[in-house]
């Protein structure tokens, strides 16, 4: 059980923190540890597939998709100053976010929540490809032509539309 | 009451998601609303995870499956929003999201 | 006091720990990030002695203490430490070297802003490679290689704001990564056939008698068996790392970074790791050696790659004018010949040649650091000169390591780690020719080293800063006097009348000596080979020297054409611009051109078909179905724009709403009981 309190401590403060610093790029490296986090909770659970998944398009790729969105976009650096219209909102985010926290904590703990009595069989990598291959062999495919599209649509979105220009700015 | 590991697990993903949430509700930088959203999702797969651990009936790599599909998801997910949050500031020269409200009525 | 296996990590745990200090403290912090690195590094000497204590007391044995590193799915991925007289040995001279170094940069770098950056990449390096020297896994010993490659990335690129500095740093790193991709096939072969990657490990491990007997009997492409293709794959990783032919290239371009880093890095230790690691798998390496019918034998290649190695590093070495480039050849050439003892069959004298080696070159690199440092940047011998005066310990100093490095006879270390190189090539029945390129190497560096030591020290200076120059502090002085000792006494642990180091490494416990001219004929002519290049390079650079900057080089002088060759390297650079760069270059631009002419016409093509369907379509909606509709959607649209108030169009807005209405949905639900 220590093992998971560790984990939540190392997922849940750098997220918490990154939340509230002004500086983007830090935010997004305190994030990546927090990943790292969410990585050592599924090896914690057995699921490693998972975890060295988590660790590949988290820690490896998302992280440096949004230090790229972030060097790009370098002239607001930082989250601006405190602007009135900026702290009434932060005020307004933490009471419905501190309100949505309460209901899904009263929630949890007022469900009894009966365990299994055996834990769940380790996952091997062959039976998750058998798996993947045999029941989800169109859910797979789903996701490659979802993937694919996406990257389609984000190298279409990001490119610099030089020939129409800012014209449909109305 | 006992409070079983499943709890625990589904408490951390609740705050999880929690801070994910006042995260994407109270940042001006969209980059930091998108990496909220990250945030939630995340603590969505920590809960199939959590179920698929201790849930009283582990069908075989269920959850496991599940969470996989869900990370390949959130992968387009976020080269498109972070694609988008570069498109908005040509636009824009700003990544602020109050600052992106054309779809205004 | 003796180190137990199982506490082995901790050497290289120490350096980590200060690398993350290092990596947290603000630039200011200076004292603290050098403090932390050298007193990690100090640790880590006194540990390493206690882990050769350990080794030396059964130093037949390989001590191992594996673990299973994580289960992915059914098989779990193990690795280990190792200890036996090999690893400890390397592991108290990189940690003795390192701690010198370390002390020296403070002073080599006082002056630079981000020092605590410098400490660091240094310590970050320091923990890689020990982590490779104790590694019982080729993965282990593979992550930390490429670990100390990347912080020899960071270190040649500090200086990154100079263009040359930051080519270099990427250099160095293409092209090792070349010999890596070959030791990275190698490792995933070894694993397919025998199923593990830990070298010893009660029986399973890959360098035991089971596995190896197991490669040997399978033969592959070109009838080569097994063991000598992984082990050939193997040798690519260290053919890059320790920069021999033909991807010597990076090395030289190398010493753009720091003095203090080519010392530890690209002299002592780093470049030595491909040494280590032919050493490390030797029983691999050498176990087609009982194979009759095999095109061509592991050992052979590693031979010929050394030979040809030292003597052309030697050649290039004689026509270079910058103080760091004629050492960084001088190190390509050395590690030449310990490869070519490797190749011979004789790996413990490859491993005592890089012993000594990496106490003299380190010394040799922090001599030219501190006549560098002196001279305010200047590090063209053409423009030295005259510096024995104002600077008399690092001139006593450097040319101590001059004589340990050209091989002075008897009282200088690499004099016997040579000896014994040559020996065992002489002793080799495949062919003498190796031998013969390690004689001429011989004569070529008594040659360029003592041109080197003429042009900087004597005659008069020639330039403004090296008139200047006055000897540095103590901080730098003090570890140069130390590893100039060690150049010398190193050598008496291996001399042939008491081979005390050969013995331990080998795993014996009582040395058998023989006596020193029992091979007096070969003795004999090394000496008088090495008279012959100190002579001769006295005859044309200490006698007359240099009358000013621009002057014609003796040898330029007299071959031009030769000198011109030497100087540009033999071209090799230039014949990769123009055959791999070029080739690269190709390639893109028939990607470049299948994508814009083939693919690009397929999906216009398609784009075309989908408009002419769009312009049909619209041709059927407008005459057919528009007439009724228009009227519905004039009051649709009025409803909408009631609606669309709502609106507001900033996403918080929308999220905001998304949340209260899931927090009022869940009360409802458990309030109202309906769960």
């Amino acid at each position: 059980m220590t093992g998971l309190l560790i984990i939540a401590l190392v997922t849940l403060v750098p997220a918490a923190v990154a939340m509230a610093l002004r500086n983007v790029i830090h935010s997004a490296l305190l994030l990546i540890l927090s990943w790292a986090g969410i990585a050592a909770f599924y090896f914690w659970a057995g699921a490693e597939f998972l975890a060295f998944s988590q660790v590949l398009v988290y820690v490896g790729a998302i992280s440096m998709v949004v230090l790229f969105a972030v060097l790009l976009t370098r002239h607001t650096r930082t989250d601006g100053g405190v602007a009135p219209d900026t702290l009434g909102r932060a005020l307004a985010g933490l009471l419905i976010g501190g309100a949505v926290l309460g209901v899904l904590f009263g929630a949890v703990l007022s469900t009894p929540l009966p365990i299994g009595s055996k834990p769940a069989a380790a996952v091997t990598v062959h039976g998750l490809g058998v798996e993947l291959m045999e029941r989800h062999t169109i859910a797979l495919l789903v996701v490659g032509v979802l993937l694919t599209v996406a990257l389609l649509g984000a190298v279409v979105l990001a490119a610099s539309d030089s020939r129409s220009g800012p014209e449909d700015a109305r | 009451m006992i409070l079983t590991p499943l709890h625990l697990c589904l408490l951390l993903s609740s705050a999880l998601f929690c801070i994910g949430l006042i995260g994407a509700l109270s940042r001006s930088s969209s980059i930091l609303v998108l990496l909220g959203v990250e945030l939630m999702l995340n603590a969505a797969n920590l809960n199939f995870i959590a179920f698929w651990r201790y849930g009283p009936n582990p069908a075989a790599g269920t959850g496991v499956l599940f969470v996989l599909f869900s990370i390949a998801v959130a992968a387009a997910e976020a080269a498109v929003g972070l694609a988008l949050v570069i498109a908005i500031y040509r636009h824009q020269r700003s990544i602020r999201l109050q600052d992106a409200r054309r779809l205004k009525g | 006091m003796s180190l137990p296996v199982q506490l082995l990590w901790l050497i290289p745990a120490l350096p980590l720990l200060a690398a993350g200090i290092g990596s947290l403290t603000p630039r200011s912090g200076r004292g603290l990030a050098s403090g932390a690195a050298i007193v990690a590094m100090a640790i880590s000497f006194l540990l390493s002695c206690g882990a050769l204590a350990t080794a030396l007391a059964q130093p037949a044995a390989h001590l191992v203490h594996n673990f299973a590193w994580f289960d992915l799915g059914g098989s779990a991925v193990r690795l280990g430490w190792l200890l036996d007289p090999l690893t400890a040995f390397m592991c108290v001279m990189v940690t003795f070297v390192g701690t010198l170094i370390f002390i020296f940069s403070t002073g080599y770098l006082h002056e630079d802003a981000n020092f605590t950056r410098f400490f660091c990449f240094l310590s970050l390096f320091a923990a890689a490679m020990l982590g490779l020297l104790v590694a019982n896994s080729l993965l282990l010993l593979f992550i930390c290689w490429e670990l100390v490659g990347l912080a020899s990335y960071l270190l040649i690129g500090f200086w990154f704001h100079k263009p040359s500095a930051a080519a270099a740093a990427k250099k160095a790193f293409i092209t090792t990564r070349i010999g890596d991709l070959g030791l990275l096939l190698g490792m995933l072969w070894l694993y397919d056939s025998t199923g593990s990657l830990l070298f010893y490990d009660g029986g399973q491990g890959v360098l035991e008698a089971t596995a190896l007997g197991g490669l040997v009997a399978q033969t592959t492409i070109g009838g080569l068996a097994v063991s000598t293709a992984i082990g050939l794959l193997i040798f690519c990783g260290a053919i890059g790392k320790s920069g021999q032919f033909p991807l010597h290239v990076w090395l030289p371009d190398a010493m753009e970074g720091p003095t203090p880093v080519s010392a530890l890095i690209h002299a002592a230790t780093m470049v030595a790791a491909g040494v280590f690691l032919v050493a490390r798998v030797y029983p691999l390496m050498s176990a087609d050696q009982g194979l009759a019918h095999v095109p061509v034998h592991a050992l052979t290649v590693v031979a010929a790659i050394g030979a040809i190695t030292a003597l052309l590093g030697a050649l290039i070495a004689v026509a270079q004018s910058d103080i760091k480039r004629v050492l960084a050849f001088s190190t390509v050439s050395q590690l030449g010949y310990m490869m070519l003892a490797l190749g011979v069959g004789s790996w413990v004298a490859a491993i005592f040649h890089l012993l000594t080696h990496a106490f003299f070159k380190a010394l040799l690199f922090l001599g030219s650091g501190s006549v560098i440092h002196a001279a305010h940047h200047e590090q063209d011998i053409r423009r030295l000169g005259g510096l024995r005066g104002p600077m008399r310990a690092t001139f006593a100093t450097f040319a101590i390591g001059m004589m340990a490095l050209a091989g002075v006879p008897f009282l200088f270390s690499g004099f016997w780690s040579k000896e014994a190189i040559l020996h065992a090539a002489h002793n080799w029945d495949v062919s003498h020719l190796p031998l013969y390129a390690g004689l001429a190497a011989v004569v070529l560096t008594a040659f360029y080293m003592t041109r080197l030591v003429a042009e900087t020290f004597f005659g008069s200076p020639r330039s403004e800063e090296a008139s200047h120059a006055h000897e540095n502090s103590a901080v730098m002085t003090v570890p140069l006097i130390l590893l100039a000792v060690c150049a010398v006494l190193l050598g008496f642990l291996g001399t042939p009348a008491y081979p005390w180091l050969q013995a331990r490494l080998e795993g014996h416990t009582e040395v058998h000596g023989h006596p020193i001219f029992e091979g007096a004929g070969l003795l004999m002519l090394s000496i008088v080979l090495v008279a012959v290049g100190i002579g001769s390079g006295w005859a044309l650079y200490g006698r007359r020297p240099r009358a000013n900057a621009n002057a014609l080089d003796p040898i330029e002088g007299r071959l031009p054409g030769l000198f011109a060759v030497l100087r540009a390297r033999f071209g090799f650079d230039e014949l990769y611009a123009a055959t791999v760069g070029r080739l690269n270059t190709a390639m893109a631009a028939l990607s470049d051109g299948l994508d814009r002419y083939v693919w690009d016409a397929a999906v216009r093509f398609l784009a075309a078909l989908g408009e002419f369907g769009g312009v049909v379509n619209r041709e059927a909606d407008e005459d057919v179905l528009n007439g009724g509709f228009d009227a519905t959607n004039d009051r649709l649209r009025g409803t909408a724009r009631s609606y669309s108030a709502a609106q507001t169009g900033g996403a918080h807005g929308y999220l905001r709403t998304v949340a209260v209405g899931f927090v009022l949905l869940v009360l409802i639900v458990m309030l109202g009981g309906g769960v």
